[in-house]
């Protein structure tokens, strides 16, 4: 009793005093963080080459592929309190749209992009209309039926490798240019595509736009009572949401060179939501760290044991428990910032 | 005609047997402050979440301005300047007193599909708000946290998010619920300075704040509107004695 009387005064001396002093992290942690976080990402490569480890570039070019379509999900997800088991069907068409066109000669990256962009824009506009009008966990299911059924349109899709799913000849071009098959230049590729998303999105978090998304997250009663109609706005972010995810896609398609329908599987619709946890829900730059911490772990446990999901399984607990905020929340609360 | 601003005529509204507005008329003027009372369970906020376009009428039509509204949705009512504020506190917590405020303004200043430029640095949405909240006394508090004001602050944060909706009348649901004494004689103060500027329908259960303030008062009763008047007549009504008044004399 006492504890928990001690913890609300505590808490609303906290509010107060951020309030009246606003030290410089509070204000401008997650900039901070950002500029930080993305300063060491652009030196990396050049860590790589004095270990000598070229994989490195490889897996952190995978980390910042997942960490886009993770950051697209967090704004739905943490902003707009749309809980999207779908997701990864984005991630799976903008593959295709990479996989397909190729097949038939198309390789220039640009427009397999804008394929992807408009593919994915169209899937997420029609089944977010239908998705948008349920709430709470009918939401969450009914963008998993979405998503199993582009799943398994795929699987059936015969023409393009099935089930089987189908090899990529050589990684796009760049107007003529196969600058991509370097690895550290498709990496510095995907990683100005991730910091032009999180501006993006950060700017669209600030505006207007993104005050009516928070706002409905927080009440859409108390937003309707004051004339906005709530849906048109989660419509549009969930398109944009599904748009960043689909440039993942091309990505994704473009480092494994071989696409499948397995890419857009529930499972993997969990596992980005279960990044987004790890990292920090409703941060944006948590998805850096959240699909850094899963895709590391994934592989460091599997190491150890072939039933590697259990101990992950753990530590997710753990970070739920224990951190309130993931990864970015614990950074937030231990370097003095605040959350963002 | 002109002399109505918001008509109501046979609204009905029912669950199953259970008739919870009751073929209710009600014709409020312009600039009066309008109480509806009666006992608990007597169906006002049903009668407000019709008016405010939360709940579908069965029957009977809804006039504002001259204008069938009865088929319209909230939002839309919203900007034609019909504004309800919430018997629970409905303010968004984790936003700024300021920011709650300049939402409302925003609601009806241009277009919100704007994605770049941050909307807190947006002088004329915070001046408005500004306006709003200093009209309720909440302007030192701009700053805070909406979730760390006191419970009468709430109260008047959110008559103050219904006045930056620029609202030409304003639903009140039970402004004083679960305030204290000190808190409820600042909002009687702020809903007496209101009158002056805006037409109010008044849903109250504190007696003594509806008959100081209110110009006419409506009984409701089991979803019936069994009188209206002026404080005098309604204290003086036989009926609304034995069927309102007269119950709390018992207990």
């Amino acid at each position: 009793m006492n504890a928990g009387a001690d913890n609300a005064a505590a808490t609303a001396r906290g509010a107060e005093i951020a309030v009246v002093r606003r030290p410089f992290l509070a204000r401008r942690g997650a900039s901070v963080a950002a500029v930080v976080l993305f300063a060491g990402l652009a030196l990396l490569p050049v860590l790589a080459s004095v270990l000598d480890d070229p994989f490195l570039v490889v897996t952190l070019t995978r980390v910042l592929i997942f960490a886009i379509a993770v950051l697209s999900l967090d704004f739905i997800l943490g902003y707009g309190a749309m809980v999207s088991f779908g997701h990864a069907a984005f991630l799976g068409l903008g593959a295709y749209a990479v996989a397909i066109p190729a097949a038939h000669g198309v390789e220039d990256i640009f427009i397999q992009t804008a394929i992807a962009i408009v593919v994915c824009g169209v899937f997420a506009l029609v089944t977010g209309a239908i998705s948008l009008r349920t709430r709470g966990v009918y939401f969450i299911m009914i963008t998993l039926a979405f998503g199993q059924m582009a799943y398994f349109f795929m699987t059936s899709l015969s023409a393009y490798g099935g089930d089987d799913g189908i090899t990529l000849a050589q990684r796009s071009k760049v107007l003529g240019s196969e600058i991509l098959e370097n690895d550290v230049a498709f990496y510095y590729v995907v990683l100005a595509a991730l910091v032009l998303a999180y501006i993006g999105l950060r700017a669209i978090i600030q505006a207007r736009f993104g005050r009516v998304l928070r706002g409905t997250r927080e009440n859409a009663t108390r937003m309707q009572a004051i004339g906005f109609s709530p849906f048109s706005y989660q419509l549009t972010a969930y398109v944009i949401a599904g748009a960043i995810a689909g440039l993942a896609g091309v990505f994704l398609a473009n480092q494994t060179e071989f696409v499948s329908p397995a890419y857009m599987s529930w499972q993997r619709s969990g596992e980005l939501i279960v990044m987004v946890i790890l990292g920090g829900m409703g941060t944006l730059i948590g998805a850096v760290p959240g699909a850094l911490a899963f895709l590391l772990l994934e592989e460091w446990l599997a190491y150890f044991s072939q039933h590697w999901k259990l101990g992950l399984g753990v530590i997710l607990v753990l970070v739920v428990l224990f951190t309130r905020g993931g990864i970015a929340g614990f950074v937030a609360k231990y370097l003095g910032g605040a959350r963002p | 005609m002109s002399e109505v601003l918001l008509r109501i005529e046979a609204l009905k509204k029912s669950y199953g047997a259970l008739a919870v507005t009751d073929d209710v008329s009600l014709d409020i003027k312009p600039g009066e402050l309008h109480a509806i009372i009666g006992p608990n369970g007597a169906g006002k906020t049903t009668l407000i979440n019709q008016l405010s376009g939360s709940l579908r009428s069965d029957a009977g039509t809804i006039t504002f301005k001259g204008r069938d509204i009865t088929g319209l949705s909230m939002v839309e009512r919203v900007r034609l300047g019909l504004v309800r504020s919430f018997q629970i506190t409905s303010i968004l917590d984790g936003f700024s007193v300021l920011e709650n405020a300049a939402m409302a303004v925003q609601a009806r200043s241009g277009s919100s599909f704007r994605f770049f430029r941050p909307a807190a640095t947006e002088t004329a949405l915070n001046d408005e708000a500004m306006k709003a909240l200093a009209q309720v006394g909440l302007d030192d508090r701009a700053n805070r946290r909406a979730g760390s004001l006191s419970h009468g602050e709430k109260r008047q944060l959110e008559i103050a998010i219904a006045l930056a909706t620029n609202a030409g009348l304003l639903l009140l649901d039970e402004p004083l619920a679960g305030t204290g004494k000190e808190e409820s004689a600042v909002l009687v103060e702020l809903m007496r300075s209101l009158k002056e500027t805006h037409t109010i329908v008044l849903i109250e259960h504190d007696m003594e704040a509806v008959f100081s303030l209110a110009d006419r008062v409506s009984v409701l009763v089991y979803g019936r509107l069994i009188a209206t008047g002026t404080p005098e007549d309604i204290r003086n009504d036989p009926d609304v004695r034995t069927a309102y008044l007269g119950e709390e004399e018992v207990a």
